[in-house]
């Protein structure tokens, strides 16, 4: 409809709409709805022709691609669910989808509760509110690459500094990366350090919101602080803590450049976590129908998660 | 910080009380101590690191001050490891999607507030749409489409992919919704076209949203791993991000550090220096993730 609309009247508005690139000249009034459209479009036409290159039609190929099979070279071949078959065949799948979910669950526990109580606290603090915020928000301005290159000096066996400060009080040496028992937590302890920062600012954002006039109530009917931290300030956080928690679930899923610079999956497997072995797959391997599939299957997860997620927690996020 | 603000979950009379001041003051100090310790420290440690000869690190990592503060790292990390090089490179793929990024969503989001083209709540639903899916997720069809249109190993894989970022089209959206109709209308009826209304009108008005988007969009392409890594393979060409752990298998130890440390401060000084509107802009985008 609307490219009919421009190129019917493509002819006409010229004269109007050329010259309106130059200040001072502009068509009449009657014109204006029409040049309105077309100009509409010709504004749109950055964001559809990278959104469509970049954004749309990757995810479409990338859906195609996990039915089919390619070399780069030849046409790709069709194959039905064999890329789906040779994943689930895979041994290292599972072991994946276990350390995945295993590092998701552990980034929950660590990553959290921290900065919901690092923002009520500093929230609270009449002096240094501005040194704690940026003290705070440091490590996310660190390029995760340095940080993990920074990480794994300080979990070095030997000459790491937390190995060496524990052993100032005679605790360990500790493994840390090494051990396929600790890495996954070294991971995950590395992570809420660099991710927490963000998180902090956006609550002590929502922390501004919550009307004063509930916690003099609260104080009037004797609560004690910890109590008007309970069931004043957690609730009226409640829809910012539901995304929050939400879009760290996702984000966790697609944890790579951790395992992939700190460990690389290691020791025996225990990081390999989902993208590392999408990258794999494809940038390893060349199996990019393989790849593809794992990342639709990724993405269906998330899918499914979040529909139970905002359906579980709708009643619950409202009022 | 005045004491007539709104007040928090603890009141003026709370705080007059030992029982309350007296925890309150310990939580303050603990609290300095630890975010010092754990946010300055380890970009401390890098500065030292940096600084050290190698041996420090390996005999002494618990060491405060180098036996021997050795500038000439930061030189030889700079020419031998062509670190100079490698930050160009970053500064180029970050200053291109930054530009990719304020173009796209700028003048998509004008068109979808402002002119609103027919079918152009259709287009803002599809971009919308990408939000819900995983970026990563699309990784392998993004570079086959790179592979196909010729763009890998060019600084063009790295700019373009960057602009279809759904995130920066929805905050400005939001902002030029915001702005006065009226004024609209206004310069219409005083008979500037769009393309006026949007250079001398719209984009003046926009300059705090402007700002708060580029400095978000440059911290976040300055912190890009994976994408980098992939769309450019060849080794030349690579941001510092990419080419930082390759170094770190061979180089010099301190050296590193030192590259480290130059990856390191550039995002820093931007966050110290405008981190009024950091703050500012993460707190009202909210689900940045």
């Amino acid at each position: 409809m609307t490219a009919l609309d421009g190129s019917a009247t493509r002819g006409r508005l010229r004269p109007a709409d050329g010259p309106a690139a130059r200040p001072g000249a502009a068509g009449g009034p009657a014109r204006r709805r029409r040049p309105r459209h077309l100009a509409g479009w010709l504004f749109l036409l950055p964001m559809v022709a990278i959104f469509g290159c970049f954004g749309w039609w990757p995810i479409v190929r990338s859906l195609v691609l996990s039915f089919q099979t390619t070399n780069l070279v030849d046409p790709p071949e069709w194959v039905g669910l064999r890329n789906f078959a040779t994943l689930l065949a895979d041994p290292l799948l599972w072991t994946t989808v276990g350390n995945t979910v295993w590092f998701v669950l552990l980034a929950l526990v660590f990553g959290f509760p921290l900065p919901i109580l690092l923002a009520v606290v500093m929230s609270e603090l009449r002096r240094l509110g501005g040194l704690f915020r940026v003290l705070v928000y440091l490590p996310v301005a660190v390029p995760p690459v340095v940080a993990v290159l920074m990480w794994k000096w300080f979990y070095d066996p030997d000459y790491g500094l937390f190995n060496q400060a524990l052993g100032l009080i005679g605790l360990g040496p500790y493994p840390w990366l090494q051990d396929t028992a600790t890495a996954m937590p070294s991971l995950v302890l590395e992570a809420t350090w660099a991710a927490a920062g963000s998180t902090v600012l956006i609550y002590l954002a929502a922390l501004t919101s919550v009307p004063a006039e509930l916690y003099e109530a609260a104080e009037i009917d004797g609560a004690s602080i910890l109590r008007r931290v309970w069931h004043v300030t957690l609730p009226q956080l409640r829809g910012v803590l539901l995304i929050m928690l939400l879009l760290q679930i996702i984000g966790t899923f697609r944890v790579f450049t951790e395992p992939f610079v700190l460990t690389d999956g290691g020791p025996e497997d225990s990081t390999v976590t989902i993208l590392l072995l999408i990258y794999r797959y494809a940038f390893i391997n060349g199996d990019y129908g393989a790849a593809a599939a794992l990342g639709v299957l990724l993405a269906l997860a998330l899918g499914v998660i979040s529909a139970v997620y905002l359906r579980l927690t709708r009643n619950w996020s409202r009022t | 910080m005045s004491e007539d603000r709104t007040r928090g979950i603890v009141s003026s009379i709370d705080r007059r009380r030992a029982t309350v001041r007296w925890p309150l003051r310990l939580t303050q100090g603990v609290l300095l101590l630890a975010t010092v310790v754990v946010g300055l420290g380890p970009i401390l440690w890098t500065l030292k690191g940096a600084l050290s000869p190698t041996q420090d690190l390996l005999r002494e990592p618990l060491r405060l001050w180098p036996s021997s503060v050795q500038w000439e790292n930061l030189a030889t990390a700079w020419t031998d490891l062509r670190v100079g090089h490698y930050l160009l490179n970053t500064v180029v793929l970050v200053a291109g999607s930054w530009l990719v990024q304020i173009v796209v969503a700028a003048t998509g989001a004008y068109a979808l507030s402002v002119l609103r083209p027919r079918f152009g709540t259709l287009v803002y639903g599809a971009v919308l749409a990408t939000l819900f899916v995983p970026g990563t997720v699309s990784l392998v069809g993004l570079y086959l489409t790179v592979l196909d249109l010729s763009l890998t190993d060019q600084p063009w894989a790295v700019w373009l992919p960057a602009g279809a970022h759904a995130f920066n089209v929805l905050i400005m959206k939001q902002f030029f919704d915001g702005l006065p109709r009226e004024l609209f209308q206004a310069a219409q009826v005083d008979g500037a076209g769009p393309i006026r209304l949007f250079w001398q009108i719209v984009m003046p008005m926009s300059r705090p949203i402007l700002a708060v988007v580029s400095l978000l969009v440059v911290m976040d392409a300055w912190k890009e791993f994976l994408w980098p890594m992939v769309a450019i393979s060849d080794a030349d060409a690579q941001p510092l991000a990419v080419a930082l752990p390759r170094l770190a298998e061979t180089a010099e130890q301190n050296t590193v550090i030192a590259g480290m440390l130059v990856a390191i401060v550039p995002p820093l000084l931007l966050f110290l220096v405008f981190q009024r509107h950091i703050v500012r802009g993460i707190s009202f985008t909210g689900l940045k993730g």
